[in-house]
Parts: structure tokens; sequence; C-alpha cells
């Protein structure tokens, strides 16, 4: 696998060094960055890439800490999801390859169990839904019942959009982390997404918080947002104040409407990494789908030597990711110890 | 490249369900070999059932079973 170049030219920066403004303001201070700074971080030349990881390490470092959250994520429900988000393989709208599947309980355990083995604190249980039904909601039930009887790790959930009800019953379940991606900025999600808002989205996001649930809410670079609009996603996702953001890069499935987009170039893709950092010091920042295409085992180390703290591990919802000991190997590597579930509580 | 008799007894492609004797399915392989688990039956074409987990995943075809295997890379 080959390293991400970064000898390309690039433009200058208007309004000064935004590099040298972000060690002032986001190391010393911890104050992320505004929009505009973002924007000048994602437009910065291709040659001043390795600087800006850099700055964007040693604000994790400063501000997160060495150690690394592993996470694990399986699809509880998989396929015919009536909205239709258009990167994604699971929508029941699309012509894709992807068909309807349940997990049931014994496996969701046997996952959860797989999870736990690699050293993971966190364990999130996925359903493609526009929110969950009864039926999902006890077979929840029933599944984290039974994870938290044999296996210790903290559960997360991810099942679409809630009402108040669920978001309590949620919390009441012990669910430790909520995620629902806000997936984009808040500009371009008409173009990804048409069966629901953005806003009601984060109408979600505000109840699970509110429950005293952690936020994870990220999304996915290259679904053909411009670098304003993925400036202006990172400070929507800054005044959200998540407790964790995962960063996915698009994998262009069959059948999607988006299947004809590129894969994301490496260097822009950990351009974004660094600028998130610096827009985010404090959150965790995860390693999520589409690394694998996009950056290739050389980039991934770049990006964690480049503000990432956080790596799901194993396989994703659909695709498939690297075998977990390569990721745990390269953390190794770093020197980044994994860190420990009594930690997270 | 896969073995002669394999390649006789799986005559479709894992990835897009195309004839592997017809077109380049060379993208299909890397996208097999990366990402994707197989979704359709190598053997008939059909759609599978595909349920991926942590460290492997399962394929059902209705008609000739369920096979499995493990993550991407290996």
């Amino acid at each position: 696998m080959t390293a991400v170049e970064t000898g390309s030219t690039g433009e200058e920066i208007a309004g000064g060094d935004v590099l040298a403004v972000a060690r002032e303001q986001v190391l010393e201070r911890g104050e992320g960055l505004t929009q505009e700074q973002v924007l000048a971080v994602l437009q910065l030349p291709t040659e001043r890439l390795g600087e800006a990881l850099a700055l964007a390490h040693e604000v994790r470092m400063r501000w997160c800490g060495p150690e690394v959250e592993v996470e694990g994520i399986v699809s509880l429900k998989t396929g015919g999801c009536p909205e239709d988000c258009h990167f994604c393989s699971q929508s029941g709208l699309f012509d894709s390859p992807v068909r309807a599947a349940w997990l049931d309980t014994d496996r969701l355990v046997e996952a959860a169990k797989q999870t736990a083995k690699t050293g993971a604190t966190e364990f999130c249980i996925v359903a493609a839904v526009r929110g969950p039904d009864a039926k999902l909601m006890e077979q929840v039930r029933a599944g984290i019942a039974a994870i938290r009887a044999e296996v210790d790790i903290n559960v997360a959930c991810s099942l679409g959009m809630l009402t108040q009800a669920q978001v309590d019953e949620l919390a009441a379940m012990g669910v430790h982390r909520y995620n629902h991606n806000l997936e984009t900025a808040r500009s371009h999600f008409p173009e990804v997404v048409t069966t629901h808002s953005w806003e009601e989205r984060w109408e979600t996001l505000r109840m699970v918080r509110a429950a005293g649930m952690e936020v994870c809410c990220g999304g996915i670079v290259g679904m053909g947002e411009t670098l304003e609009q993925r400036a202006e996603f990172a400070v929507q996702l800054a005044e959200l104040e998540p407790d964790e953001v995962p960063l996915n890069f698009l994998i262009p499935n069959p059948g999607t409407p988006f299947a004809h987009l590129e894969v994301p170039q490496g260097a822009d893709a950990l351009m974004t990494v660094a600028a998130f950092r610096l827009a985010l010091p404090r959150t965790v920042l995860r390693f999520a789908g589409g690394r694998e295409l996009t950056l290739g085992d050389l980039g991934a180390e770049q990006g964690m030597l480049g503000g990432v703290n956080a790596i799901i591990v194993g396989n994703y919802l659909t695709n498939l990711g690297r075998p977990a000991e390569q990721d745990l190997d390269m953390l190794e590597t770093l020197k980044m110890p994994i860190k420990a579930l009594n930690d997270t509580l | 490249m896969e073995p002669a008799g394999d390649a006789a007894e799986r005559p479709f492609c894992a990835w897009c369900g195309g004839a592997r004797a017809e077109g380049d399915h060379a993208s299909c392989d890397r996208r097999l070999a990366t990402v994707d688990p197989p979704r359709h039956c190598p053997r008939c074409a059909r759609r599978m059932i595909v349920q991926v987990d942590p460290m492997g995943w399962t394929a059902r075809c209705s008609r000739h079973g369920e096979s499995t295997g493990a993550s991407g890379f290996a």
C-alpha cells in the first residue's frame, strides 16, 4: 500500500497563516477553529499537509491524551430502510444488492464478545430504519440485557430518529452512547437525503443529550460537498458539542445515487481529519468506514498521527474493514495505548 | 487467478452478479478483496442474504446454502 503523497502545490492562505493561529488558539487555549479558519485549513496547499497533521496530533495529545478508544459495530437490522440517504446501500428505495437481514440475540452477543476481545470499550448496535418500532425496541432491549449479562463493554445504539419516549427507554436500558450522524453540512443535506430533514436529526441529538446519554455524531466526507460546506459541517458539529465524531469516507455503493462518485483522495481526506481535529479539540474523533479505500494502511497511520484518537475495528455494517489485529498492531507500533473500560465510566 | 476447476463451478461474479466470462471484473475483485462481502452467489448469481459481523460475514443463497468468510484483506 502506498503512502499518501504530500508534494503537490497549492494556493496561499488568505488572512495569514492559519496554522500559526491554530497553534495559539486551539493548542494553547483549547478553542476550536471558526468556520472561516477551518476552510483555510482545508484550502492549505498539499505540501503543508504534514504540518497540519502534526499540529492536529499535538492538539489531540494535549486535550484528549494518548489513549485510543476502540469500538466494534454490528448491524442488527440490515437493509429495507424506507429512507433515501443517497450514500446508503441499505435503502429499500434503491436497486442495491443488499438484502434485508435480522441478527438474532445469540449472534448479537457473540459479536459483542468478539469486539470485547479486541480490547474495545464500545459496542454499537445499529439498525437501518427511519426510527425504531416496537419490535425493534424489544429486540434491542433483549439484546442489551443479554450482552450486559455476558460481556463487559459499553453498549451504544444507532437506531435512527427517536421519540422522547424512546430516548427515555434507551437511557433506562443503560445505553451509554447514541449515534445519529448529521452526515453533512446543513446546506448540503437536501442533496443527500430527501425523506427527512437535518433538523429532525438535530432534534433527536438534542433529546439524547438531555437524557444523559453520550452523543455520537459525525458524517461522511466525499458526498459532493464543497470545501466551504465541509468547513460548515465541522463548525456545526462543534456547536453540537458531541462526545464523539465518527468520520467516514464515501464508499460508492452500487445501486445508490452516489454510486458514480469517486472515492475521496487520500490527501484531501487527511487534511479533513486535521481540520476537524482543529475544530473539535476535545472530541473523540473516530476513523470509521471508508478509510480502507481512501487511505490504505499507511494513510490510516498518518491519520492516527494527525488528530484521530478512536477507531472502529473489524467490519462495519455492510462493508468489511481490515482484520482487527492489523489495527491493534498499528496502535502498538505507534505506541498508542487502548483506552480501558474503567476510563470511560 | 482462480483455479480452473473453481472457475467452472463459480461462473458468476460475487460482487456484480455478472458472468465472469463476460467483461472485466478486476474492479469487482478489488472491492471483494477490500471492503465488500459477496452479494451474489458465484454459482447461480442470485442475490444472497448477507450478515456482516465484526469479524466476518455469512452469506446465504436460497439455492446453494450458506458460506462464511473473514474480514477484507484476509
